[in-house]
């Protein structure tokens, strides 16, 4: 078991040390999912080795936290901006693909009105408000549902960047922002359905939304885009802009004197970061089939925050594996201990924050590291020891060498 | 029984010359008389008009409880106030024989006959739910009740009970009270409440020519005209509801009267409509002038208790740049303190509160230490870190709460002296509890300044958090500073839950309510200024109550929010910006 | 003690994992219980589930049901909305429930109705709802409005002479809903815009002061006052204290909730509230030997004589009461065969009538008008006089009273047959 283990860190430690920690989660998600949803479309509902629906819709949640994870992540990891309003972008792009759903309801609400949703109906509402307008569309409602997130994290940012509002002041605003937000959703003058939100979905561009097919297929793409954004995030921080935006985190005077416009960059980093949100919370409503105000709340936020740093920031991969460890935990725990499951998940708080700083794909990578300068050093008294040349084929540092040689 | 008795048949028969018009007067007397005349026949009634309380219907205890006025008069007023109080009780067994029992303790009652109040026995709770079962009451008996108390009072009874009798008695002012006031009116001393008397007379006056045909053209009646004219003099200025109801009616009867052409008689109502008009806008602005300082005292209660919330933040995040998430759990303790306090001491509920202050400080501060010394001091120059530190710990302590107390609300008394309002005038009243609330945050406020500003720790706190290291260069001890500024602020929240517990619910959510305000109003003030927080609480306090009226609560507190939003944008450093090398 | 507390309950916990492993190698019924034990809404919904699994057990007692046992299936949804969804679709697809009960709150409703709808399973909802629905798959054992509000405001105008109104609640649908038909109906029997007062506070709101002095002035216009108020849980005793310093009694301006029972008001000083309304279908303190009972029986299962009875238990004891009963006569736990069992189903209730099933899933109830005791009790002032039959789509909206629902009769069978068009829309089953 413990070679096992040791077998894995060292895997990953030296995916990470090349550079690829980002390609083994890759691997894993992929395998993963291509077998669930192999398992639950073509294995009989009879069969042991079915994966049922309730399996793929609740990793399909997961996949979509580990997205929004990332996305705190980029701003976070990278740019040390903490975000307590993260959950406001996840909720817009939620509530963007709400509507082009609820559209898509068309004459099949209760009461059979081809224009207005069912709670417009209900509270006598005439006309459907002007920024209900073209939701119908799919490609329209996408963009609006990115577009609108993006629009306020770059108004927002503008501002707080601008003026120099940082640190504890920035995330105290965004808690602020999503609060107001929350406030604002709650109410039914809105038109976003108040409290119940929208619900009730029927079809994803005409493909029924229920239908195992579906899910999977959202699945499906809840994963790829997730692999998608994890490759693009870390071109992006491996570009020229990363490197400044890395330098603004460790020093943001310096950089500043050294002529780059700071507040720009974080902008635009921080508009990426509410776009990747956005798009985890277009993929999120269409398999849970409700956005309702309660995502807006600033708990949400802050746990999202917790899974990045359970997961290690400033790499990217901890945040999805800090977000699929953590929710895959609430979803055990609160089965067994309901009481138990917030001691749990305040020590876990504590915890991480006081002993594991770098969270756990930093003590693996840490660890790693302390394996492989063992295993360096064992080698290398194994190598002054042994008489015979056969162990070195498994020296890593064979390869260089070979390479210099011809 | 039989002394009281006597000023009170005296009364009607003084008056009988003068207002023998009424006939419901007429009433009164006989049964005044009747009353007197049998004496011992009127205690065997009585206590039989009581017995049958114990089964009758609530249309009959209607009834009931005329006659008991009725029959008993002044000595009915024990009875009736103990009914009112729900204190009647039966014995389940012998349904006819009816107590008064008095909770003393928790658990423990008291039976008192209600004739003689004398102690019949004294039992526990469970004895007691054994024996004896309640004389039920509903709100309409408890109006007709409160009418009977009222009308008695005003024979008797101080001026105070006089005065809030007659307000009672104005709203529903018909032909039998009206006389009884009437009757009343010359024997009455005191000023003032000779005074209401007449008010109440007027608005009965103003009630009849409502009701009654006059001013057509068949009753010319200049005395009437004049009648009245007096009556609105004497309503002039009146705040009361009832003087308003009148008048409004009045108007718009006199209206009514106008639009009817063929009775119309210009030389008598024109004059009256205008009158009443100019009275009733008097009236009217009055009220809103009183309206406004309401809503102003609004705007500063809920500017004190956004204070009280904020102010140990002001401390922790302000001075000490920590980032405090469990801070609204500290609030929380110190409700439940309150709780726990009032537990122990049940008996003295008055007093209650002044021993839940220290203990609260204590219990919150003990609690904000140990958390300092476990966990913030190991995340130093890390605030984001300490941010989630401090939630994290926000979560255990609200789950802790919610395994040792339960998760549903606890009750906290209010002591008597809290609660009930203080009327300045029939519009404007200032209840207690906000009050006193009011006046405690500003004691907090200057009692921290105090220590912040003139004691030795305050001293090392300005220290430590302007310097560290320079302050540790010069002996002080930074380590005990921290602990004991960041026990200081989380002391100063367990107060302040002292404080909300009376107004607000007292959960294991309690704090999660006024985090975000609280670390809204220290931002908005300017971090590290205790004025700017005690200035932003009382704005903030004040725009939302203003705004209220006119948006609705929730978009109040939207607007609020957005506001600060925006305002941090521009000032990033709040109303107070604090100046020099401290700033950074 | 809590400590004890913990380890009893793991100690139990354990043993009844072990005993469901056991059960599991028979055949059992298995009831699905879907209420919040964690989060805001655990207040409330703990008591449904401790109900339920009460009557679980006392079936069980007379000998389950079909010659099975029953066994409960309890999930924490935690007040979580999309969190629901997902418990149902776990309780549905991996216990492979034959009925769930749960959900208290509208949007948890919401939440679930897709799933349960999509899996053709039974839900039983058991709480005072807005109305506008009527699922296959759900029946509602708790009041629509027509069984709860207009009643109310019935007793309330004819009883009290009540001329003006305020309608305060908190801002959520429920109450919008509430206040949406309680508009339309006062104004349809001629009750002037400029005597209604609407007033929406959000969750949770604790700063009465100014809403109160704006009640109160609204009071002082001469005409008699009510507050109807679909306020929601927690606010609730802050605004009744802030009344009762404002000096705003029962006897001036009553006022009725819709939200405000016997478990709200357990433990707490009721002195302020003295003589305020509440419209129910039942209160503890109704005489029925059912009642008594029924009282007897949940104070032996909780283990606390203090614990009190209320309204959305007694919805879940009919509901749970008629489900047995159709299972035993389409001798099946399938759910098609259950559902047609189910209509015309007749179960007492608890108040000493009868609770009778309808072809809208909806069920009959009597209302009751109870006023605030000081024990926290309500004395029952008014009574329907015989059981009122629940409306899903309210009379008093154009939009919804064209629409009917009707399950058993076949020309209609479904739950928003538009009787204009003739036409039920957005039926995919």
């Amino acid at each position: 078991m413990s070679t096992l283990k040791s077998l894995f860190i060292a895997s990953l430690a030296a995916g990470r040390l090349t550079g690829n920690g980002i390609q083994y989660v890759t691997i894993i998600l992929l395998v993963t999912v291509f077998i669930c949803s192999a398992c639950n479309l073509l294995i009989p509902e009879s069969s042991a080795f079915h994966v049922s629906t309730y399996t793929i819709t609740l990793l399909g949640k997961y996949l979509c936290f580990a997205l929004l994870a990332l996305s705190v992540d980029v701003i976070w990891g990278y740019c040390g901006v903490l975000s307590l309003g993260h959950g406001t972008f996840f909720a817009l792009g939620g509530y963007g693909i709400g509507m082009y759903l609820m559209r898509q309801i068309g004459d099949r609400g209760v009461y059979g009105n081809p224009d207005l949703p069912d709670f417009m109906v209900f509270l006598n509402w005439d006309t459907l408000p002007w920024y209900w307008y073209g939701m119908d569309q799919f490609w329209i409602a996408i963009v609006v549902a990115v577009a609108v997130p993006g629009l306020l994290a770059f108004v927002f940012g503008w501002l707080a960047f601008r003026s120099r509002v940082t640190g504890v002041y920035f995330s105290i605003m965004t808690q602020a922002l999503t609060y107001a937000l929350m406030l604002a959703f709650f109410r039914n003058e809105m038109g976003f359905g108040g409290n119940n939100g929208l619900t009730d979905f029927k079809e994803l561009l005409g493909f029924d939304i229920q239908s195992n097919a579906t899910r999977v297929a959202l699945f499906l793409s809840t994963a790829l885009l997730l692999i998608a954004a994890l490759y693009l995030s870390r071109y992006i921080m491996k570009s020229r802009f990363g490197r400044i935006i890395v330098s603004i985190r460790d020093g943001e005077s310096r950089t500043r004197f050294l002529g780059y416009m700071t507040n720009h960059y974080k902008v635009w980093l921080f508009v990426y970061s509410a776009a990747l949100a956005a798009i985890a919370g277009i993929l999120y409503v269409p398999q849970v089939g409700i956005i309702n105000p309660g995502e807006f709340s600033p708990i949400n936020s802050i746990e999202v925050v917790v899974w990045v740093a359970v997961g290690g920031r400033g790499t990217l991969y901890g945040a999805v594996i800090g977000a699929l460890l953590v929710n895959y935990a609430k979803t055990k725990f609160t089965a067994l201990m309901p009481d138990g499951w917030l001691f749990a998940l305040g020590a876990l708080f504590v915890g991480v924050t006081v002993f594991l700083p770098d969270g756990i794909a930093g003590y693996l990578e840490n660890s790693a590291r302390a394996l492989q300068a063992k295993a360096d050093l064992d080698n290398t008294s194994e190598d002054s020891l042994s008489k015979d040349g056969t162990s070195k084929d498994n020296n890593p540092k064979d390869k260089p060498t070979e390479e210099v040689t011809p | 029984m039989h002394g009281t008795s006597v000023i009170k048949r005296k009364i009607p028969l003084t008056a009988v010359a003068r207002v023998a018009i009424f006939p419901p007067l007429l009433l009164l007397i006989i049964w005044t008389r009747f009353c007197f005349a049998e004496d011992t026949f009127t205690e065997q009634s009585l206590h039989s008009l009581v017995a049958q309380l114990s089964s009758a219907s609530f249309a009959k205890k209607l009834t009931l409880v005329d006659e008991i006025e009725e029959v008993a008069g002044e000595a009915s007023l024990p009875i009736l106030e103990a009914f009112l109080a729900g204190q009647l009780y039966y014995l389940k067994q012998e349904q006819d024989k009816v107590f008064q029992a008095v909770k003393i303790e928790q658990d423990n009652y008291q039976i008192l006959d209600i004739y003689t109040t004398a102690q019949v026995e004294y039992i526990d709770k469970q004895a007691f739910r054994a024996r004896y079962k309640k004389v039920r009451i509903n709100n309409r008996l408890r109006k007709k009740i409160k009418l009977s108390l009222s009308r008695i009072s005003l024979s008797s009874g101080s001026e105070a009970s006089k005065m809030q009798a007659l307000n009672a008695l104005m709203d529903g002012v018909d032909e039998s009270s009206a006389s009884l006031v009437e009757s009343l009116y010359v024997k009455e001393r005191s000023k003032p409440v000779k005074k209401l008397m007449s008010v109440v007379l007027a608005v009965h006056q103003l009630k009849q020519a409502t009701r009654g045909a006059t001013f057509n053209q068949q009753t010319d009646d200049q005395t009437e005209k004049q009648k009245i004219t007096q009556a609105l003099d004497l309503l002039d200025g009146r705040l009361e509801v009832s003087v308003k109801v009148a008048l409004i009616n009045f108007k718009a009867h006199l209206e009514d009267l106008t639009a009817d052409d063929a009775n119309y008689n210009h030389d008598l109502i024109n004059p009256l409509l205008s009158k009443t008009n100019a009275i009733i806008h008097s009236i009217e602005e009055e009220i809103n002038f009183f309206l406004f300082v309401e809503k102003l005292f609004f705007g500063l209660s809920l500017g004190s208790v956004l204070l009280l919330a904020a102010i140990g933040l002001a401390i922790t995040f302000g001075v000490m740049g920590i980032i405090n998430m469990a801070h609204g759990e500290m609030i929380m303790l110190g409700a439940y303190t309150t709780y726990v306090v009032q537990l122990l001491m049940p008996n003295l509920i008055n007093y209650s509160l002044f021993v839940a202050v220290p203990a609260a400080f204590l219990v919150a501060a003990l609690v904000g230490i140990v958390i300092q010394r476990t966990v913030i001091r190991y995340l130093y120059g890390r605030p984001l870190e300490t941010l989630l530190a401090t939630f994290g710990i926000s979560l255990i302590l609200r789950q802790a709460v919610r395994t040792l107390f339960s998760p549903l609300n606890r009750q906290v008394d209010q002591p008597s002296w809290m609660s009930g309002a203080l009327e300045l005038n029939p519009v404007l009243s200032l209840t207690y509890n906000r009050l006193y609330i009011l006046a405690f945050s500003l004691l907090v406020f200057i009692a921290l300044v105090f220590v912040i500003k003139k004691t030795s720790l305050g001293l090392n706190v300005r220290a430590v958090s302007q310097n560290r290291d320079m302050a540790k260069a010069m002996g002080v001890k930074t380590e005990w500073v921290d602990a004991l500024t960041f026990g200081l602020g989380s002391g100063v929240a367990g107060v302040a839950g002292v404080a909300l517990s009376q107004l607000t619910n007292v959960g294991p959510n309690l704090g999660q309510a006024y985090i975000i305000d609280s670390f809204m109003v220290v931002v908005f003030g300017g971090v590290g200024n205790l004025m700017g927080t005690l200035v932003a609480s009382f704005s903030l306090g004040a725009a939302n109550k203003f705004m209220e009226p006119i948006t609705g609560t929730v978009l109040a507190n939207i607007l609020v929010l957005v506001f600060i939003i925006l305002f941090i944008q521009k000032r990033p450093r709040g109303l107070f910006p604090q100046k020099g090398r401290a700033a950074e | 003690m809590n400590l004890r507390k913990i380890i009893t309950r793991l100690v139990v916990a354990v043993i009844t994992s072990a005993v469901t492993v056991s059960a599991m190698a028979k055949d059992t019924i298995k009831v699905g219980v879907l209420h919040s034990l964690s989060g805001t809404m655990a207040i409330s919904e703990t008591t449904l589930k401790d109900t339920v699994l009460m009557m679980v057990e006392e079936q069980n007692k007379k000998g389950g049901l079909l010659g099975k046992k029953l066994e409960a299936v309890v999930v924490d949804p935690a007040s979580d909305w999309p969190l629901f969804a997902e418990k149902a679709r776990e309780l549905i697809t991996k216990e492979k429930v034959d009925v769930i009960f749960g959900c208290w709150t509208s949007v948890s409703r919401k939440s679930v109705l897709p799933v349960v709808e999509e899996l053709n399973a039974l839900l039983f909802y058991p709480v005072q709802y807005e109305g506008e629905e009527s699922s296959k798959n759900v029946f509602y054992t708790g009041a629509a409005p027509n069984q709860q509000a207009i009643p109310a405001v019935d007793y309330l105008e004819k009883e009290l002479g009540v001329k003006r109104w305020v309608l305060a609640g908190t801002d959520y649908v429920y109450p919008r809903t509430t206040n949406k038909i309680l508009e339309a109906y006062l104004k349809s029997k001629g009750v002037a815009k400029k005597d209604i007062m609407i007033s929406y506070t959000p969750f949770g709101h604790s700063d009465w002061q100014g809403i109160v002095s704006s009640v109160k002035k609204f009071g002082a216009e001469g005409k008699k006052t009510a507050v109807v108020s679909t306020i929601n849980g927690d606010a609730n005793v802050p605004f009744y204290k802030e009344l009762g310093n404002q000096g705003v009694t029962a006897d001036n301006i009553p006022v009725v909730a819709f939200s405000v029972g016997e478990e709200e008001l357990s433990g707490f000083d009721t002195s302020p509230l003295l003589g305020h309304l509440a419209a129910w279908n039942y209160f503890q303190s109704a005489e029925s030997d059912a009642n008594d009972a029924f009282i007897k029986q949940w104070k032996k299962y909780i283990k606390d004589k203090s614990r009190v009875t209320n309204d959305p238990m007694e919805a879940t004891y009919i509901g749970f009461n008629a489900w047995a009963k159709a299972v035993e006569k389409a001798k099946s736990t399938k759910v098609d065969k259950v559902r047609k069992a189910m209509y015309g189903i007749k179960v007492p209730n608890l108040t000493g009538g009868i609770a009778e099933v309808l072809p809208n899933h909806h069920f009959t109830k009597p209302v009751l008008i109870g006023e605030i005791q000081d024990d926290g009790q309500f004395e029952i002032v008014w009574e329907t006089p015989k059981e009122v039959p629940g409306d899903a789509w309210t009379d008093h909206l154009a939009e919804s009273a064209k629409i009917v629902s009707d399950w058993k009769d076949s020309k209609i069978n479904c739950g928003n047959y538009n009787t204009q068009t003739k036409k039920c829309s957005g039926q995919n089953y």
